[in-house]
């Protein structure tokens, strides 16, 4: 498995083999299906718009619904514009959502249609709505792309009435599971604290078969709920690279105070989470998730040995892999590799003082690729992976355990079930961990050192 | 509802152009017609159409395979990232070549690439690929922004092969050209054609074959080896299912060209016999009678005798093999039914293997497929090729004095395209059951339609389809990956097949899907609730 991987590291200014992210309109597909009777669109040719339906689709196993403009070489030419107003107009005359949302590709990027000029001149039926972002492949991330998307909710929809303050609180998750939306709005829930989530896409993208294919299920942020974002007293971002933009975009046009937290993987993300909640409602932490919290503290003690000490190395989206670092130093192991493929520095720079702090030295790089990762492990090997399906080739190749958290997972299930965000979701992640390492002890061990009780 | 009232009334709900444009695009089979069908032409904006496009033609099906070449993708991230391990074109590196499969490259551009160009990008990505993998050869993959920046990938490409002294070979296969992945066929023929196939110097070989247009999808292309070579076949090149550069530079060698996906891969076999006089025959390895039939073509092309015993004896092994198994799962599937939605070759090829199965086809239809794939090729003269595809270049080839050869007469082999699809293809149609549907560029609101109206066991679509199909209470088969499966192709891969059709149809969680109390009233409740009240 990935023998041609050469131990020795040449430096590379051009050639990216096996990134560890993918393109901008992805994340703008997948934030929109968080809008209830929302249907993507991919302003693009039609390739785009059928490789990111299957490649979520793969993920969540789910039906994944966008529609495209279906560019032609005569439209890559002379402007998608015909191609957009006919497909708004199909859309909403065949498939009935209440809102389009497009994102764009490198293809209408790099001829510069004008999309708002576009839908302007465009008839939109009576109490539809169609928004856009631009998304241009050839920048950042599929997390850049969903950033976008979440920042164009709040320029298209969030309105702030005079005089008008709502006891709500939103919270814009980030590029996270439809398990850990739900973990995140059941957190609120007990907390006492009334939010708008935006995007959601539990009850869309973990829908039950009941025999009938529903194309807009129930979930999903309404546009009600997006409009009175607002109005809310306050914006909490989990997640620096998906979700501060439209937090600070939301304070920018309503004047919403802005808080931009973590993505609460792990105890510290989570308690701080908590507590901005806590301060938000100026009312006591319940016990059940005191209980909670003080359940996973009793795991991390109780197995810390299973863990303790062990190199890991850490790839995937930079808002869950900042978390996880974070995670894997609280649980006493050693990141001394963490890379994600999305660019910026402030996730050099996070990750780093976290290392720093910890008194662990490691190698970090934003905009990195797998296949350095790989070489790096080469030279000084670690215990355990953490990351995305794809690690699954360095795993097999240098017989190191992965434990699949993040985007995308294509080749186990229940992710889209179970949460990785909370007390709940760290519990999940130290099972898994553990079964990990043990998995491969017991397989691996001699039979007289083969124990019954671990 | 029967086939002609559901594509009524789904055409009475489009509006009138939709409505218009995809009235050409469907049919139901009439044997006593010469039924004709539109395709091949662009889609309908907005639609929610299955097809991909030229990129995914060229670098995904048809180059990507080749496992002993580097594949870089000219381009932003994406295009290189969803063609990294999803379509299960399975190789092994077997004579010594290098494999480079798991692998994805990209230039990765960035928006400085799109203002002041790629080429210096690109140029340097070749380089450091040569110093890290010193590859034999490399391609170069354009997307949708390369041709619109006039990155010439050409020039860059040439450079590189003299200055390093490998193949290089540049492909213009940018995502917006042409209609659907079918242009990016025919810019990946061409490319093979052009820069490839005949430039070794191997010596021949008797009984030797190419096999074209089969990419090794959960190793179809082993199955099918195994077989060949058990007759006593010799086979020099897979284009490309665990092919390699290698092996395809010698494919001029062959006595005979075998096509399994026509749409694909024709165009390759039409040059072959023009430029070295090799002929092509039409065949299909999916289904026990069709792997059969092909086998004994093959036999009666070649004339030998001991040949055409050793393909009786492997075929009377081969069905010895596998005769209970079959049975056990023809029992179970007989009288089902299934609707077949895949690119551009298997809603024909997987009809034979339902029949195998004793179920019956009820509706078929291609996302790409041109009018030949659908009505044979003596419609080839009459089509039109249209504003959107004209600028795909039509390769022309000439004859090489030097290595032209024809392994049979010409008065021969005008006898056996009597008996045998010899540089023919007849199409899908043809080989469809009386008012079967069928169907071009068969979009989300039709395949709903459909399946309330026809109320298939099966429908074999792809991933994007599958889970709605699924939530309809209907068991999908991925027809590409084929859920992951495999191999389909030949005697074990149609058991292979029959156990995971059956499966499907059969899995006990379809009897969970209405909730007991949905199914009966809940007695004992009620009497509670009554005392209560």
């Amino acid at each position: 498995m990935l023998e041609l991987t050469p131990k020795e590291i040449s430096k590379r200014k051009a050639l990216t083999i096996n990134p560890a992210k993918t393109c901008q309109p992805i994340g703008a597909m997948y934030a929109a299906l968080g809008i209830h009777k929302c249907l993507p669109h991919s302003h693009g040719s039609q390739g785009c718009c059928s490789y990111h339906r299957m490649h979520l689709t793969r993920h969540y196993r789910d039906p994944i619904m966008a529609s495209t403009s279906s560019f032609t070489e005569g439209a890559a030419v002379f402007g998608g514009k015909p191609n957009l107003q006919t497909a708004i107009k199909n859309v909403f005359n065949i498939y009935k959502p209440d809102v389009i949302a497009i994102n764009t590709t490198c293809l209408s990027e790099t001829i510069g249609d004008d999309i708002p000029s576009i839908i302007q001149s465009t008839d939109i039926p009576e109490g539809k709505y169609v928004i856009h972002a631009n998304t241009p492949s050839y920048v950042g991330s599929h997390i850049t792309g969903f950033s976008n998307m979440v920042k164009a909710m709040v320029s298209y929809f969030s309105e702030k009435e005079e005089n008008v303050l709502t006891k709500k609180v939103n919270i814009i998750p980030g590029f996270v599971e439809p398990s850990d939306m739900r973990e995140i709005k059941r957190i609120a829930k007990i907390m006492g604290l009334d939010i708008i989530m935006f995007p959601d896409t539990s009850g869309v993208l973990d829908t039950p078969n009941t025999g009938k294919f529903i194309m807009y299920p129930d979930g999903g942020t309404t546009v009600e709920e997006l409009k009175a974002t607002g109005m809310s007293r306050a914006t909490i971002a989990l997640g620096k690279f998906a979700s501060e933009q439209a937090a600070y975009e939301l304070e920018k046009k309503c004047n919403v105070t802005p808080y931009v937290l973590k993505s609460p993987v792990g105890i510290k993300a989570t308690d701080e989470l908590i507590m901005k909640m806590a301060s938000l409602t100026g009312k006591e932490i319940p016990y059940e998730l005191e209980e909670e919290r003080g359940q996973l503290v009793d795991l991390m003690i109780d197995i810390h040995q299973h863990y303790s000490g062990k190199k890991v190395a850490i790839f995937g989206d930079p808002d869950i892999t900042i978390s996880m670092t974070e995670f894997a130093i609280s649980l006493g192991m050693k990141p001394i590799y963490v890379i994600t493929g999305t660019p910026g520095k402030d996730f050099d720079d996070i990750v780093t003082k976290m290392l720093e702090d910890a008194g662990i030295e490691g190698k970090v790089k934003s905009a990195g690729d797998l296949f350095e990762l790989h070489q790096w492990i080469k030279n000084e090997p670690v215990d355990l992976l953490i990351g995305n399906t794809y690690g699954k080739y360095i795993s097999k190749a240098e017989n190191i355990p992965l434990v699949r958290v993040g985007f995308p997972i294509l080749d186990r299930v229940g992710h889209t079930y179970l949460p990785t965000v909370g007390y709940k979701g760290a519990i999940r992640i130290i099972e898994k961990i553990s079964s990990a390492l043990l998995d491969k002890f017991d397989r691996e061990c001699a039979d007289e050192d083969f124990e019954l009780v671990m | 509802m029967n086939a002609e009232k559901a594509m009524e009334k789904i055409l009475d709900s489009y509006p009138a152009k939709v409505m218009k444009n995809r009235k050409k695009h469907m049919l139901i089979k009439k044997s006593d017609e010469k039924q004709e069908i539109t395709a091949n032409t662009r889609t309908i904006p907005g639609i929610i159409t299955n097809r991909g496009c030229c990129y995914a033609g060229c670098k995904g099906v048809v180059v990507g395979p080749l496992i002993d070449m580097v594949h870089i993708v000219h381009g932003p991230i994406g295009c290189s990232y969803y063609t990294w391990n999803t379509r299960r074109n399975k190789g092994k590196a077997t004579r010594g070549e290098k494999n480079f499969l798991h692998y994805c490259f990209s230039t990765d551009m960035q928006e400085s690439d799109i203002v002041f160009g790629g080429e210096k990008k690109l140029r340097q990505a070749i380089k450091e690929a040569v110093e890290i993998f010193k590859p034999e050869a490399i391609t170069i993959s354009a997307t949708c922004p390369v041709g619109l920046i006039g990155d010439d990938i050409h020039t860059v490409a040439a450079e590189a092969e003299k200055e390093y002294g490998i193949k290089v070979v540049a492909f213009s296969c940018e995502g917006y050209k042409g209609v659907s992945q079918s242009a990016g066929h025919h810019i990946a023929n061409n490319g093979l054609m052009k820069h490839i196939i005949g430039t070794g110097n191997d010596e021949k070989i008797p009984y030797s074959i190419n096999l074209l247009g089969e990419y090794n999808i959960g190793g179809d292309e082993w199955e099918i080896s195994r077989i060949l070579t058990k007759i006593g076949y010799n086979i020099i090149s897979t284009m490309t299912g665990n092919g390699s550069y290698e092996r395809l530079k010698n494919a001029h060698n062959a006595d005979l060209n075998l096509v399994q996906c026509h749409r694909s891969i024709n165009y390759v076999a039409d040059m072959i016999e023009k430029k070295y006089g090799t002929p092509w025959l039409k065949v299909n390895f999916i289904g026990i009678q069709s792997t059969i039939e092909t086998l004994r073509n093959m036999a009666k092309y070649f004339g030998d005798e001991d040949l055409i015993k050793r393909t009786e004896e492997v075929i009377a092994e081969e069905l010895a093999d596998i005769k209970d198994e079959m049975e056990y799962y023809r029992n179970m599937c007989s009288g089902k039914t299934a609707m077949l939605f895949v690119g551009g070759s298997r809603a024909h090829h997987y009809q034979d293997l339902f029949k195998d199965l004793g179920i019956e086809t009820v509706l078929a239809g291609y996302e790409f497929a041109h009018r030949d794939d659908y009505e044979g090729r003596d419609v080839l003269p009459h089509i039109q090729i249209d504003a959107d595809s004209r600028n795909i270049e039509e390769l022309h080839v000439e004859k090489d004095e030097k290595r032209y050869r024809l392994y049979l007469s010409p008065e021969k082999l005008e006898q056996l395209k009597k008996e045998m699809p010899l540089s023919n293809y007849e199409g899908l149609i043809k080989a469809s059951k009386e008012n079967t549907v069928i169907i071009d560029d068969l979009n989300h609101f039709e395949t709903e339609e459909f399946i309330k109206a026809l109320k298939p066991d099966v429908f074999g679509s792809g991933i994007k389809d599958k889970y709605v199909i699924q939530k309809m209470g209907v068991f999908s088969k991925q027809m590409h990956s084929y859920d992951y499966s495999g191999p389909y192709a030949g005697f074990k891969g149609a058991v292979n097949f029959a156990r995971d059709i059956s499966a499907g149809i059969f899995t006990p969680a379809w009897s969970y899907v209405v909730p007991p109390w949905k199914k009966e009233p809940l007695l004992e409740a009620s009497m509670v609730e009554k005392e209560v009240g």
